[in-house]
């Protein structure tokens, strides 16, 4: 019985114990509009988190994600400043991503660069070169223009906020494809052992270079969303640690780092909780300190379990595992 | 032949040099004012480039320094503290006459200050002070940013405004002095003033998808909120998102600061986004700057002997008080700044 709790149930557990004690002990919590915005708030880290899993499930790891959704986002909008269209502009800020997505791809899949240091030093490179060559300022305003792109992080569709229906459709695009397409499931057969994925005949090359330029896309889905929610962008974002609470989101949901497992479904399980434990403790104006102590405590008690009921051995764990 | 090209060209030169013996006008100080700016060395280690403060500084430093022939040698140490310690250290090794520090934090340069002005040179220390003083402060007495801030709440929402006096505090990064010392400021002013309720104080790390996270929580939680202290145009731009996306511009009243940046400070208070501004107005900001180089280059004071400070005169900008002049922008400034 016990054996049945893996990560993603565990998690979805503590969620839904701290849905109920915030919901009983916090007056305001339940009402409709703050389970809406508690979704709003970490649609962006969901987001990055679809992109993120479909590099972790593949045995991947992309930590230039946050640069990448930076630097081409707000790219695009110093384009759209200076006169660009705002169509052309978009299209080259998907290129510069693409061709991110790419040199990450190369070199992990053909010049066998470990993942973790490529993408670290490629995050590094793209902040750099984007900082020193396209954008002078750290924070890049929106255009005043009514186009409805700039309503995709704001407003509503049907009483649901934009951010949230983006999030969904990110996710259902993204289960979809990893559970029905020919890529999705040679990701997963990577993922999972790339010697039997290679003899097995699956172009694990491409596959990995694929992978890689559908998480830059991700990211400026995300960092479109992120900028016109908050009409800017600050280029100082890829400096921060967010790259980290993505990881943690993808992690906590029960994708393990040892690749080939999981899906879509874990990171709206580790979304969720998030959201619900921040937006409680924004309403019990709880200290900042206290909240992170909260998060990481919850984190790490999520992994005790897991480690407990499914402790690793022989068969599970893998060489080169994180 | 070559001789005689060199001998014309000798009678040239000393034709030039006659001419140009008629001396300009002398009032008994311009010649030495100029005599002593020329070829001196300045030293800058801002925060970071590429950012507006230090960008516009930049401008009126180069540009001043430009003007009287001296130099002004930038190294960016990228928000990183070490980096820029490292970058003072090089500086201090190739002896400027005035170094010129932006600190991140209250303790990082403490040393660096004394390093410097041991070996002779004097420092400027702007928009932050280390603990220790160097020869000039020139920047915000974030205490005062603070207070006034407060103030500007307290008008909104305190008493004789007919408003209920809810406050929610959306701070920054909590461990920068800053936002300490200018919470500091915050709390000593609505200390005395108890009819205002602050219902929520939460930390947005300077990041404005956070700022906006936490704003529109609090608003569903305080739908009669009256105002929102922020501390920085970057991060409180998330903040107003969240209360134009709740509908409630025309309620709640939205105090932040900045250096006063066109797209940053200006735009935000057309289009309703910010109430009120407090800006250090980076343009001022420059000519002090400027001012306090030239002073240290003309009286070479001994490092130390003689601290002084230029804090910056807060400037609010409102809706009703803006002008084309209230803001600025780098081009601007680059072009006439300093």
């Amino acid at each position: 019985m016990l054996k049945m709790l893996n990560q993603e149930r565990i998690v979805g557990a503590i969620a839904v114990v701290l849905f109920i004690g915030f919901s009983i002990g916090l007056s305001g919590f339940l009402s409709g509009s703050n389970i809406l915005s508690l979704i709003q708030n970490v649609s962006i880290l969901g987001i990055l988190g679809i992109g993120m899993a479909i590099g972790i499930i593949g045995r991947g790891i992309d930590l230039s994600m946050v640069s990448t959704m930076v630097i081409s986002v707000a790219w695009m909008l110093v384009m759209v400043n200076s006169g660009v269209n705002l169509w052309l502009a978009l299209g080259l800020a998907v290129g510069f991503a693409v061709v991110v997505g790419i040199v990450n791809g190369l070199l992990i899949a053909y010049v066998e660069v470990p993942a973790i240091f490529a993408t670290l030093a490629m995050g590094i490179v793209v902040y750099g070169f984007g900082k020193s060559f396209l954008i002078g300022q750290d924070v890049v305003y929106l255009p005043r223009d009514e186009s409805w792109f700039y309503h995709i992080g704001s407003g509503q569709i049907a009483g649901v906020p934009n951010p949230v229906v983006v999030f969904a459709l990110v996710a259902l695009v993204a289960a979809l494809f990893l559970k029905f397409t020919k890529f999705g499931r040679y990701n997963y057969a990577v993922g999972d052992n790339v010697a039997t994925a290679r003899i097995t005949g699956i172009p694990v090359r491409p596959v990995i270079v694929a992978q890689y330029v559908l998480i830059a896309v991700i990211a400026v889905v995300a960092g479109v969303v992120v900028a016109t929610a908050v009409t800017s962008m600050n280029t100082r974002l890829a400096l921060s640690t967010q790259v980290y609470d993505v990881i943690l989101v993808v992690v906590l949901g029960g994708i393990g780092l040892s690749g080939g497992k999981g899906g879509v479904r874990n990171v709206i399980v580790g979304t969720l909780l998030i959201g619900i434990l921040l937006n409680g403790m924004t309403i019990m104006n709880l200290g900042y300190t206290t909240q992170n102590i909260f998060k990481s405590v919850i984190l790490l008690a999520a992994i005790l379990i897991d480690t407990m009921l499914n402790p690793r051995d022989e068969q599970t764990a893998q060489h080169g595992d994180i | 032949m070559k001789t005689r090209t060199l001998i014309v060209a000798a009678f040239a030169a000393l034709g030039l040099a006659t001419v140009s013996v008629a001396e300009p006008f002398d009032d008994g100080q311009s010649t030495t004012y100029y005599e002593q700016l020329k070829g001196k060395k300045v030293g800058f280690v801002p925060l970071s480039m590429g950012f507006d403060l230090t960008e516009g500084w930049n401008a009126g430093l180069q540009n001043q320094a430009n003007a009287l022939g001296y130099e002004v040698m930038v190294r960016d140490p990228n928000w990183n503290t070490e980096a820029g310690v490292q970058a003072a250290n090089g500086l201090i090794a190739e002896q400027p006459d005035v170094l010129i520090l932006h600190p991140l934090d209250m303790q990082a340069y403490n040393r660096t200050v004394q390093k410097a002005m041991k070996s002779g040179i004097n420092v400027i220390q702007i928009n932050l002070k280390s603990v220790t003083n160097g020869d000039a402060y020139v920047g915000t007495d974030w205490y005062e940013m603070g207070t006034k801030q407060a103030e500007a709440i307290v008008a909104a929402c305190g008493e004789g405004s007919g408003r209920n006096g809810k406050v929610a505090v959306v701070q920054g990064m909590l461990a920068t002095p800053t936002a300490q010392i200018s919470g500091q400021g915050m709390n000593d002013v609505l200390a005395q003033h108890p009819e205002i309720e602050v219902v929520a104080t939460q930390a947005a790390d300077w990041d404005a998808s956070k700022a906006q996270a936490i704003t529109s929580t609090i608003l569903k939680q305080n739908p009669d909120l009256c105002g929102v202290l922020g501390l920085w145009d970057g991060q409180d731009i998330g903040t107003a998102a969240a209360i134009r996306e709740a509908g409630m511009q025309d309620q709640v009243f939205l105090v932040t600061s900045g250096g006063g940046n066109q797209a940053a400070a200006c735009d935000n208070i057309q289009n309703g986004n910010f109430d009120a501004y407090f800006s250090y107005d980076v343009p001022g900001q420059a000519r002090d700057l400027n001012a306090a180089v030239k002073i240290l280059l003309q009286t070479q004071p001994e490092p130390g002997s003689a601290p002084f400070a230029l804090y910056t005169p807060l400037k609010l900008i409102t809706a009703d008080n803006m002008s084309p002049a209230s803001c600025w922008t780098l081009e601007e400034l680059k072009r006439i700044g300093g």
